[in-house]
């Protein structure tokens, strides 16, 4: 390697970072706004982009497309140069793949709040921008694995686990992508799905639960394989576990999308398959969890001091709650009741602002203090971070459990005379208090991701003041 | 590690060592779910309550319960693709009639209601209705007789929605009259107190026959081209049906088309009033295994 030019390339990275953590906010702030809405509709302001149909898609695609996406981006070819001691393949290829994921889902969350939407779950964006999202990724994808393949295979022979779970997601979401995305346009604005009906049912879940699935679960499952042992200072647990349960996630987690659609028009074998591999996926699952818990074993005290590691442990636990609460809402019995209600949306965010955004935000400040080689400007503002982020999440999460249970059971109850005991309004109007709350949650994160900015500024903006120090390190 | 350049000892040793054979291994085994659990929604008949195609264009047939589809038949006549029943089409008086009627069976939808459904989805109307009755007695007293597979299938894209924080519409046609809905999507909170139901004022204000994207008009809505879509879709429409349908979208239900368009909200509450209209279910059949 020529000696003027770094080891790794982190230009492209620390741009990443620094908009992963604004579209966090962003993201939270519009979430929030559109939980107030439920809980005062006069917020609508009978303007159309503000309209909760609109934002609320706006708030999905915003958190899980772009924020999930943008921190995916980022560590992933963080950890795969330093995984495979290989400086990025291609930098210009990188960065035409991150202009044209940015351009491409900036547009389509602004033409869904504009009314270009296909209505399609987590899959709203009209056609022209997947035609952007699907190039960038591809190039993404080349990027990663042309890293990994241009490595020094005498020094680094073996390709490490984080490794694994990005390919998994980067392949599994290009082909769970495209064939759901398949639709004839009729404008450059507007297209009809391929499929209809129960086809299209089953092919939207088959991506709405692998967005889930891969997204949110196998990509930062890769995540957490390479930050938690960083930070912890120690190797993964067992190798032998992170093989069992990576084969078995990537094999399961597809099968998911059925249970979706319990009790709907879609032939009863189908959503049953899921719920079973759906019960099966605990195993996996919990294999996972328990490999990052325990890598912190004879280290435990460690979660004392380094506020870091809090949210990367914390992010496991909500992610084993939440592995757990999944296959039982998949039971068809759970399911009966469950699903329709804002249980669904208090899963979801458990797994979202628990998991997702917890190991995410754990990683981005291990990124910061590394490509910038510093210390953090405050430690402290870090555990109030962790805090202000456990609390509203858990507000958030309680207040949907209560609602949801209460709406399933509000709509099945009768009377002693035998005829439905609730109007729907009634259960509606009983929803009030926990919207109330499930807002006040919101707030609390939105109030977590404005504490992690300030402290990230102020740490760029004071860096001469702490680095001698860091020099040595 | 120490034995790194010692062979492989197994599978999962090769492919760690080689990135592009755990590309191949990790695509295969995505790969299997979709094809065990999609592929045969394709074919089985089951799937769909035993509803055919009976040709390249999408018609339909039902024999185990013909009650559900509206059967009707294509044929090439002087170059142009005709039907033996017609959707929609004008008689000597200039009035639009139409040769099915509400519990005749599943058909395309008319233009008029497609715009409507495109309405509904620009909105985002399912992320808080659901239009998926499933099979529970509550659900039935409710919403009425559970969901069936042929009743969208000529929907692209299905819109079963997964979250009722308003009411399943998935029979919703019928059930108010054109001047509730209106008014209700206009303020619903003066028709139900207690709605969080955002009010859609704008749509009394925009014509159907325009094309926004977001406030900026960008042209005329083009029915025809989004008949001739979905027929590629195979939702079946004749060449009569689709030349047409811009002039059908203009002027139907509208008697003084010059003086006041049909706006968006005209078309989304015909949508919402064909919502489980199409079919007329038998309570005595058991229609879902």
């Amino acid at each position: 390697m020529d000696s003027a030019t770094p080891k790794y390339e982190y230009g492209l990275l620390k741009f990443g970072t620094l908009l992963t953590i604004i579209v966090f906010i962003a993201g939270t702030t519009i979430g929030t706004y559109a939980a107030s809405e439920l809980a005062w509709p006069f917020l609508n302001f009978d303007i159309p982009e503000l309209t909760f149909g609109r934002l609320r898609v706006v708030h999905t695609n915003t958190i899980v497309i772009a924020f999930g996406g943008l921190a995916l981006f980022v560590t992933s070819l963080y950890s795969v140069q330093r995984t495979n001691s290989n400086r990025l393949w291609c930098v210009p290829c990188a960065w035409a793949s991150a202009l044209l994921l940015v351009g491409s889902i900036v547009g389509g969350i602004i033409g869904i709040a504009f009314g270009l939407s296909q209505a399609r779950e987590y899959h709203e964006m009209e056609w022209i921008f997947d035609v952007g999202i699907a190039v960038g990724w591809l190039l993404w994808t080349m990027v990663f694995v042309m890293t990994i393949a241009t490595r020094d295979k005498e020094k680094v022979p073996h390709v490490y686990v984080s490794n694994w779970f990005y390919l998994a997601l980067l392949i599994a979401v290009t082909y769970l992508f495209l064939v759901n995305g398949l639709a004839l346009p009729v404008t450059w604005y507007k297209s009809y799905s391929l499929y209809s009906g129960v086809q299209d049912a089953m092919i939207q879940w088959w991506w709405g639960h692998n967005a889930v699935g891969f997204f949110l679960t196998a990509g930062f499952l890769g995540m957490m394989y390479y930050f938690v042992p960083k930070q912890a200072q120690r190797p993964v647990y067992s190798y032998r576990l992170s093989v069992i349960h990576f084969w078995a996630l990537i094999f399961g987690y597809v099968w998911l999308g059925a249970h979706h659609l319990q009790y709907t028009a879609v032939p009863d074998w189908t959503g049953s398959l899921g719920a079973v591999i759906s019960l099966a996926m605990i195993i996996p699952s919990w294999g996972g969890a328990l490999n990052g818990m325990l890598t912190l074993s004879g280290a435990w005290d460690r979660l004392r001091t380094d506020y870091i590691l809090r949210f990367l442990i914390m992010a496991l636990a909500f992610y084993a709650m939440s592995t757990f609460e999944g296959p039982v809402m998949s039971s068809k019995t759970v399911n009966a009741l469950s699903h329709y209600t804002d249980w669904t949306i208090g899963h979801v965010h458990s797994g979202a602002l628990g998991w997702v955004a917890m190991v995410a935000i754990g990683s981005l400040y291990h990124m910061v203090m590394k490509m910038w080689n510093t210390e953090m400007y405050s430690m402290k503002l870090i555990n109030w971070h962790f805090w202000l982020h456990t609390l509203g999440t858990v507000l958030y999460i309680v207040a949907m459990w209560v609602s949801g249970i209460m709406q399933g059971l509000m709509w099945r109850a009768y009377d002693e005379y035998g005829v439905l005991a609730y109007t729907f309004a009634e259960s509606v109007a009983a929803m009030h208090p926990y919207y109330v709350m499930r807002a006040m949650g919101g707030v609390l994160v939105v109030l977590g991701g404005l504490v992690m900015l300030y402290n990230v500024v102020m740490t760029l903006a004071t860096i001469k003041s702490r680095q001698p120090a860091a020099a040595a390190a | 590690m120490a034995d790194h350049n010692e062979q492989p000892k197994n599978l999962q040793e090769k492919l760690e060592r080689n990135i592009f054979g755990l590309f191949l291994a990790t695509a295969f085994m995505v790969s299997i779910a979709g094809i065990v659990e999609i592929v045969p929604l394709f074919y089985l008949k089951s799937a769909v309550d035993y509803t055919e195609r009976t040709d390249q264009w999408g018609n339909l047939k039902n024999e185990k319960f013909p009650e559900l589809v509206w059967e009707r038949h294509f044929k090439m006549e002087n170059g142009k693709l005709v039907a033996d029943k017609r959707l929609y089409y004008k008689d000597k008086n200039g009035n639009w009639k139409s040769d099915w009627k509400p519990g005749d069976g599943v058909r395309p939808y008319t233009p008029l209601e497609l715009a409507g459904r495109d309405i509904y989805q620009r909105e985002g109307c399912m992320y808080c209705h659901s239009q998926m009755i499933r099979p529970f007695r509550d659900e039935r007293e409710r919403y009425g007789h559970y969901s069936l597979a042929t009743e969208s299938i000529y929907d692209h894209p299905f819109q079963w929605g997964s979250k009722r924080t308003g009411p399943d519409l998935a029979r919703l046609g019928g059930k108010y009259s054109d001047e509730w809905h209106k008014l209700h999507l206009m303020r619903p909170q003066d028709m139900v107190p207690e709605s969080v139901m955002p009010a859609y004022p704008w749509l009394a204000e925009q014509c159907i026959t325009d094309q926004y994207v977001g406030r900026m008009k960008v042209g005329k809505r083009d029915m025809k081209a989004r008949l001739e879509v979905m027929r590629k879709l195979r939702v079946p429409y004749t060449d009569e049906e689709i030349e047409l349908a811009d002039e059908y979208l203009r002027t139907y239900g509208n008697p003084n088309p010059d003086k006041k368009c049909t706006t968006e909200l005209d078309a989304l509450v015909a949508y919402l009033q064909v919502l489980g209209t199409m079919t007329k279910l038998d309570d005595s059949k058991v229609y879902r295994e």
